[in-house]
């Protein structure tokens, strides 16, 4: 039977070619639209390391003094050096590591080539265990290297290709900043988004090419990128960073469990007390433990922008469906005498009902063709913009499904209030007026 | 024309007259948005920075290592540039209109004040405000006793000196106008942690160098803070920019070629990538807004077609009983005209919605009265336009079409 209604249905769109193609441009132009902004918003907010994100958290601690104190806000969004050594050398989590942005110059030994500015990490050994950072050679540095500040490296797979012809590089010098470094490992390619560990340094920004341990880098005085908020006297001065009222680091903890993680948290309140007993610290104690997606959450990562769009777009794909609604509903209407018939030879007003539908269906199937094609058009002007997410608009394969459904069960949804309409039909009045 | 008879028509084609308002008023809510978005954007875009943007340029540079003597070195950078043909000023700054990276204070009205007023951008840099080009509308410009080098101040402020911190300053007039509505600033205090600095002069713009929130855009500020960061403009004419620029970094590698250059750029070249994500955003809605009004306008077409095309007899019918070509274009023209108006009416408050709702969420300015009265023209022409095909069609039945059974 299906078949023979999937004949009727196209017989029945040949018949009017140019209502047809308007039907299936509105669909396709809704679809287009929707499904572009629909996966830009899939990309952007994703989960940067799923699996594993629902154990990595965020530790907020409140250090400032009483100036601008308003009970309830947010404690700063990152910590001072002295508290994020305090907590990094507890050991309290599963894995811990401190960490700021920065930039190096790097002096490559290859004749013919400048010297050079690259993004760089400075942080500590559990970084790239904690987040499952992939290496194609070598590994990362041990909690001894952080501690003796030793002079390694590890280096992104672009900067080796870059530097070494994508050979195998461990074990080789690097000059940085007027420093040899020993290349310890070559992260394999690595780019989680957001940005999530810093969103200081641009939500979707491409991951730094140079890890440097933190302490190594504090002492060789490398260049520091990022956000800094001082109280009190901290100047941000950077001979003083190590003692300054300024937060500027971030400090991510791993916890493999919710029982550890409120452990964590109970711990953190203690050591706020302690702190203020101490007499560093001023405020009521405030702690705030957010995991990575509650973290990505706070900061708004996903642009104001992108959620604008992507309602505009929605909203046009209803006005789409509206307009394809009215003109099914006038194309079926039209085909009462024909209805009428069917109806008179015996079809159920059931039977009539499935065959409209399954044209609405081969109109929604042909929309989610065009729509589909839009997308990809669509996206691609999306990676031509300049943001820095743009070159992650890419469509996968759950999002390609989901066109398919929208693109069907909207047409389908909007075929309902035709099919029924012209049900409704009495098959004697038709056949009379004929 | 009778309009009872469109009506009565109408309530016997309930759903379809429903599609169509609902159509409309859809298209007209987000239309009368999109555009208002748009012309948001576009006054970002085109916001006055204050500076003389065709003729400046920026350098940034840093050095590989550790280096000493920045302070004399940058003298040595500043003579040489002075000595390219064709410059006429030059300054070492923290920061630059449209450069993104920003230095910011708070900003106390009261030293016992706990929160701050508000925000600011702080620009230094001798020389400062004649390479920008800022125009000076009131008091006086900052002069060399004033100025302090930015390692004595950061020494001065961590001693909790007051004297190593600088006592003037220079701000814009819309920042004065927000901290002192209707007073002048001359002379008055503001206080930066607990130091009481005295605004000496008032400039008429000068925009920050990234901007958070439109309203605080050009709240900024100049102190007679000598700094040595690497980061030099350079004023030149506008035809001379490119070789300017060249002959410049020439010079600076040739001084001390141990430094990377980060940026090299021209102001207008600042000014387009600062506003990229703003002009696609425009171009954006405009494509969605005008994709909307072609469906929507295709929509029409085709309903108008079907209800031609089922009216047929009875047109016949009208036309044998004496109706004029014209009554039954009149008659279709009415119809659309009567849904439209139906439609706006449901848009504007629609609109007015989707307006209230960006309000609370993107921090969007209330939606001007103007965009409803045009709004509606827009619809109506539309509307129009699209159902001039069909109406001519139908306008051309004969009357013979009455006899026929068929």
């Amino acid at each position: 039977m299906f078949g023979y209604y999937l004949d009727l249905a196209l017989r029945s769109l040949r018949r009017n070619k140019m209502l047809t193609a308007l039907m299936v441009l509105a669909i396709a132009l809704g679809i287009g639209a929707s499904m572009t902004t629909l996966t830009v918003l899939h990309v952007l907010s994703g989960d940067p390391l799923p699996g594993k994100s629902g154990t990595l958290f965020y530790p907020q601690l409140d250090p400032q003094d009483m100036d601008g104190y308003e009970p309830g806000k947010e404690p700063p969004r990152q910590v001072t050096w002295i508290d994020g050594m305090n907590l990094l050398h507890a050991q309290r989590g599963d894995r811990q590591a401190l960490m700021t942005g920065g930039a190096v110059p790097v002096q490559p030994t290859q004749s013919g080539m400048d010297p050079f500015y690259s993004d760089a990490r400075y942080t500590t050994g559990d970084f790239f265990a904690m987040f499952q950072v992939p290496f194609l050679y070598g590994r990362g540095w041990s909690a001894s290297d952080d501690e003796g500040k030793a002079r390694v490296v590890v280096i992104t797979r672009t900067l080796n290709d870059k530097l070494f012809a994508g050979k195998d590089s461990t074990g080789q010098t690097l000059r940085l900043s007027d420093t040899a470094f020993r290349i310890v490992g070559v992260l394999d390619s690595w780019r989680p988004n957001p940005h999530f560990y810093d969103v200081n340094m641009g939500n979707y920004a491409a991951s730094e090419d140079v890890f440097v341990p933190l302490a190594t880098a504090r002492e060789l005085r490398m260049d520091r990128n990022g956000s800094m908020d001082c109280w009190g006297s901290g100047g941000g001065d950077e001979e003083h960073l190590e003692t300054a009222t300024c937060v500027w680091l971030q400090f991510w903890v791993q916890l493999d469990s919710p029982a550890k993680a409120a452990a964590y948290k109970d711990y953190l309140v203690h050591y706020s007390q302690e702190q203020k007993s101490l007499g560093r610290f001023e405020r009521p104690v405030n702690v705030r433990l957010p995991n990575l997606m509650e973290w990505l959450d706070i900061n708004k990562v996903v642009p104001g922008d992108v959620r604008l769009q992507t309602w505009l777009a929605l909203g046009f794909l209803l006005v789409c469906l509206v307009n394809t609604v009215g003109l099914m509903l006038a194309k079926f209407l039209r085909r009462a005498g024909e209805l009428g018939v069917r109806r008179a030879l015996g079809a159920s007003k059931r039977e009539v009902f499935m065959q409209l539908l399954v044209e609405a269906g081969v109109i929604g199937l042909a929309g989610g063709i065009g729509g589909l094609l839009l997308a990809f058009l669509g996206l691609w002007l999306v990676r031509r913009q300049p943001s820095d997410y743009a070159s992650l608009a890419h469509l996968d394969v759950s999002m390609l499904l989901i066109t398919f459904l929208l693109a069907v069960g909207a047409s389908l949804l909007a075929g309902l209030l035709p099919a029924w309409r012209a049900c409704q039909i009495t098959p004697a009045l038709q056949l009379k007026s004929q | 024309m009778d309009i009872l008879p469109i009506l009565s028509t109408l309530r016997r084609h309930k759903i379809t007259a429903f599609l169509v308002i609902i159509e409309i008023a859809l298209t007209c809510a987000i239309v009368c948005n999109a555009v208002f978005l748009i012309s948001q954007r576009l006054d970002r875009i085109h916001m006055q920075s204050g500076v003389a943007e065709h003729e400046l340029l920026q350098i940034v540079l840093t050095d590989i290592g550790v280096t000493k003597d920045e302070k004399a070195r940058t003298l040595t950078d500043i003579a040489a540039l002075r000595q390219i043909p064709g410059v006429t000023e030059v300054a070492s700054v923290n920061q630059a209109p449209f450069g993104n990276s920003s230095w910011n204070s708070g900003i106390k009205l009261d030293p016992k004040q706990r929160v701050s007023t508000l925000n600011a951008s702080t620009y230094y840099g001798e020389n400062a405000l004649q390479t920008l080009g800022t125009q000076l509308v009131m008091g006086r410009n900052l002069q060399p006793d004033d100025y302090m080098d930015f390692d004595d101040v950061v020494k001065a402020a961590a001693a909790k000196d007051p004297k190593g911190i600088p006592k003037v300053t220079v701000i814009t007039q819309t920042l004065a106008e927000r901290l002192w509505p209707g007073q002048g600033a001359l002379g008055k205090q503001i206080y930066l942690s607990d130091y009481p600095i005295t605004v000496v002069g008032v400039v008429k713009d000068l925009v920050r160098p990234s901007i958070f929130d439109d309203a605080a855009a050009k709240f900024s500020m100049v102190f007679p803070v000598r700094i040595t960061e690497g980061q030099y403009l350079i004023r030149t004419a506008p035809e001379n920019r490119d070789a300017v620029l060249k002959a410049a970094l020439e010079k600076l590698k040739a001084i001390n070629p141990h430094r990377v250059v980060l940026k090299k750029r021209s102001m207008d070249e600042m000014r387009h990538d600062f506003f990229q994500n703003d002009r696609a955003m425009a171009g954006l809605l405009v494509g969605v807004c005008v994709a909307l009004l072609v469906v929507t306008a295709l929509g029409i077409v085709g309903l108008g077609s079907f209800w031609v095309a089922q009216r047929r007899r009875q047109i016949g019918v009208r036309r044998a009983l004496g109706a004029t070509r014209r009554n039954i274009l009149n008659y279709f023209q009415t119809e659309n005209f009567l849904l439209a108006t139906i439609g706006i009416v449901v848009g504007m408050v629609m609109a007015y919605g989707i307006n209230l709702l960006l309000m609370v969420h993107y921090e969007l300015p209330r939606l001007p009265a103007i965009y409803f009265p045009v709004g509606a023209l827009l619809l109506w022409a539309i509307g129009q336009l699209a159902v001039l095909g069909p109406a001519m069609r139908a306008a051309a039945v004969p009357p013979v079409v009455a006899t026929r059974s068929v």
